[in-house]
């Protein structure tokens, strides 16, 4: 084998061959290496910091941005939420859990559909932020908001339930971001790819 | 009387200023890092985290203080002992400014003219070598140990070159004395115009001499987790760190009035003061000269990476031993063609 570095496969010309030299006087005084090195440090104090003062001071995040989940209720106030368990077999991580539970007569106010997710937990450990929960929910019930999950002192800190996620009657949150008219419309279009059911392609005749 | 009084405010006027350097020489240390880092550092604790050395203080005090079962408890303890207290005698011979006149007696701002002074700095500063074996060796840990010695051979190897490379000045001022050093530098030039390559090497050496980067070896946290203080915690830990930094304090102010003029500088006499006002404003030359040096400490500390032990020794005995002695040569016959020898 040659030194040639062409006659191996290469994947960038970047490599270099190295040919081992004695050092020079200069360089075996390390004094200019060292007031090279310190001339770098003294110019980088006059340079910008790049800290954000976190609590005080947030980074720009985008507006679609996926953190903490809410659980959206309607127009009347009553949970969107049904325990179909779409978002829990949608979800890559295995995240979310949820038990569901039949509406009581004088419940109607509270809970929008005759099935409701009496517990909906969220393990935010666990939970990749990827969104398809928000995709694959047909009652337009969860989305992903711009807010920050919190650091927390234990591991079950992080499972969030229903009293984190679900939103608030007096402080409901703005999802219009993630729910603009065009994402309304493509998760109706059953021709799109991604929304395309077996059943579909059967009455399509593709299958 | 007066002169008794005089002295005991010097001293303690010398202790406290030392300790409160040396507090703010870490606050400095961070932020200084910080910034060469383009980070921010500690901002937290008062207006730019002035108030940090102090919340490290309560810290150091109020955790729990741990001694290793298999430990030397007196020498534990008294380890890092004689590392601050070396650290601290230091100050005693080194000249913080002109002379004073205070109801028509005048005084120096010295704690004392000792006329072997620079022996009484080496014979010190080689004492500060035991609080480090001592509390490293006391551990009975071998990280420890290996700081230690560590830390032995290194200043050992060190100190012949630093010594050395201060017998080339000694032979050009004919002095021990450090007043009589820096009231030369007043009638002449600083003592690094004539000396570059003796200060150079005792500034090498003095970088030795604290365990600072780029040979903090006794201590490097990657290697030894520590070195000599790993087994300490609590205040006995801070001692250790606080020395360090006094180490480096008093270093500058060796090196300034060595080599820098000390608290001289260029035409004081023109300007016309007073001499009260005269040795105040010399004394905050001295110290802005000081704080200069403390500053290229740090600045060497977060740029240049560690030795490797073999380096170190490489540089110590096989670079700076034979420079210096090469400086002591060429001092000589100097001063003899130049007539000065006598």
């Amino acid at each position: 084998m040659t030194n040639d570095p062409n006659d191996k496969f290469m994947l960038t010309n970047r490599s270099k061959v190295m040919e081992k030299k004695q050092m020079t006087l200069a360089e075996r005084l390390y004094l200019p290496a060292i007031a090279g090195g310190m001339s770098i440090t003294f110019r980088h104090i006059f340079k910008k910091s790049a800290t954000v003062q976190y609590p005080e001071q947030l980074r720009p995040i985008a507006p679609v941005y996926r953190g903490h989940h809410v659980l959206k209720r309607d127009e009347a106030g009553a949970e969107r939420c049904t325990a179909c368990g779409l978002c829990a077999v949608a979800c890559p991580a295995e995240a979310i859990t949820m038990t569901a539970a039949e509406r009581k007569k004088d419940e109607e106010n509270l809970y929008r559909e005759e099935k409701y997710a009496a517990v909906y937990e969220i393990n935010m450990l666990r939970c990749i932020f990827c969104g398809l929960c928000e995709e694959a929910c047909p009652k337009e019930a969860i989305f992903l908001t711009d807010r920050i999950i919190p650091s927390n002192y234990g591991r079950n800190g992080f499972v969030f339930g229903k009293d984190k996620l679900v939103e608030t009657m007096d402080n409901p949150v703005d999802v219009t971001k993630r729910q603009t008219p065009a994402v309304i419309e493509f998760k109706k279009d059953k021709f799109h790819q991604h929304n395309i059911t077996i059943n579909d392609l059967v009455d399509l005749g593709e299958h | 009387m007066t002169i008794l009084i005089f002295k005991i405010i010097l001293v303690l006027a010398v202790f406290g200023l030392t300790m409160l350097i040396a507090m703010y020489s870490t606050w400095a240390e961070r932020k200084l890092s910080a910034v060469m880092q383009d980070r921010v550092g500690p901002n937290r604790a008062g207006p730019m985290g002035l108030l940090q050395p102090l919340a490290d203080g309560i810290k150091m005090f109020t955790k729990e203080e741990l001694i290793p079962e298999g430990s030397n408890r007196f020498l534990f303890i008294i380890g890092p002992g004689i590392a601050m207290l070396t650290a601290l005698i230091t100050g005693a011979v080194i000249p913080w400014g002109g002379d004073v006149s205070i109801g028509g007696e005048s005084f120096a701002l010295q704690i004392t003219d000792i006329n072997i002074g620079v022996l009484y700095l080496f014979g010190v500063v080689s004492i500060g070598v035991y609080g480090i074996m001592i509390g490293g060796w006391a551990s009975n840990n071998k990280y420890s140990l290996l700081g230690a010695l560590r830390a032995s051979s290194q200043m050992i190897s060190y100190e012949i070159a630093m010594g050395l490379s201060m017998i080339s000045l000694i032979m050009m001022t004919g002095t021990l004395s450090l007043r009589e050093i820096v009231a030369q530098q007043d009638a002449g030039f600083a003592n690094v115009l004539y000396q570059p390559l003796a200060f150079l090497i005792f500034m090498i050496c003095a970088f030795a001499e604290t365990n600072r980067a780029p040979f903090d070896l006794p201590e490097c946290e990657t290697e030894l987790i520590g070195g000599y203080h790993t087994e300490y915690s609590s205040m006995k830990l801070g001692l250790f760190l606080f020395a360090e930094y006094i180490n480096m304090f008093i270093s500058s102010a060796i090196m300034v009035s060595f080599f820098w003029g000390g608290y001289n500088f260029p035409f004081q006499h023109e300007l016309g003061l007073s001499p009260n006002a005269l040795a105040t404003v010399q004394t905050v030359v001295f110290f802005l000269k000081v704080f200069g040096f403390i500053f290229l400490f740090m600045w060497v500390r977060w740029t240049i990476p560690r030795f490797r032990y073999d380096q170190l020794m490489n540089l110590g005995w096989k670079v700076l031993l034979p420079l210096s002695l090469l400086n002591i040569f060429v001092t000589g016959v100097v001063m003899y063609l130049t007539g000065k020898l006598n």
